[in-house]
């Protein structure tokens, strides 16, 4: 049986949304789930080596997720990747709007993907979008 | 021969403790017997389900004192 598409579109720069995107990426993907990820907008900014990572909140559970012991969302999707097998794609045109290299992301970053290519890999999958 | 492995994973907030689990089970051999240690009441439910999903063995689960103690044995 083939496995589960999850193909999740990240856009927002917010804690909720990135920390949520986090959850569903690192646990689809440890449990068996294809996952792949697509990053941009403001949310590929986190994603550049040695970038802050304190995502301002949107609201209250925002603020409660910078002051409890909750994963950091880096970690989470560095975990999708390491024992799950998630790709995790920056978008090739906000690479291009940032002026940024592949290299200059984190390592476990896979290679910038259009939009055509994310929409072919999206086919008969479930898209979540963050 | 089987080993039995401690997993604390208290204080952390979900997915933090499956994932903690998750990580000390590739390291585990077949057979081997994890306990993980969670006060996340949500990973409490959420862990038992992985555990189904991906075709491990729950061995026992219980809690005290608000700490939920989850036994597993790698099956593959």
């Amino acid at each position: 049986m083939l496995p589960n598409k999850l193909r999740i579109v990240v856009v927002s720069g917010t804690h909720e949304r990135l920390q949520m995107a986090a959850m569903v990426a690192s646990v689809g993907a440890v449990s068996g789930d294809d996952v792949m990820v697509f990053l941009s907008m403001n949310a590929l900014p986190y994603f550049i080596k040695g970038a802050q990572q304190d995502a301002p909140a949107e609201g209250p559970v925002g603020k409660l997720l910078a002051q409890k012991n909750v994963p950091p969302f880096k970690h989470l999707f560095e975990q999708a990747v390491a024992l799950g097998d998630a790709k995790i794609h920056p978008c090739s045109m906000a690479m291009d709007l940032l002026e940024l290299e592949p290299a200059a992301l984190e390592s476990y970053m896979s290679e910038p993907l259009g939009l055509t290519k994310f929409l072919k890999e999206c086919k008969d999958g479930q898209v979540w979008s963050f | 021969m089987a080993q039995k492995r401690l997993v604390d994973a208290r204080g952390s907030f979900c997915p933090g403790p499956l994932m903690e689990l998750i990580a000390q089970l590739k390291m585990a051999e077949v057979g081997d017997e994890l306990e993980i240690l969670s006060s996340d009441k949500g990973s409490a439910a959420d862990i038992p389900e992985w555990i189904s999903k991906v075709g491990h063995e729950l061995l026992g689960t219980r809690e005290e004192e608000g700490v939920w103690h989850i036994t597993v044995k790698k099956l593959k």
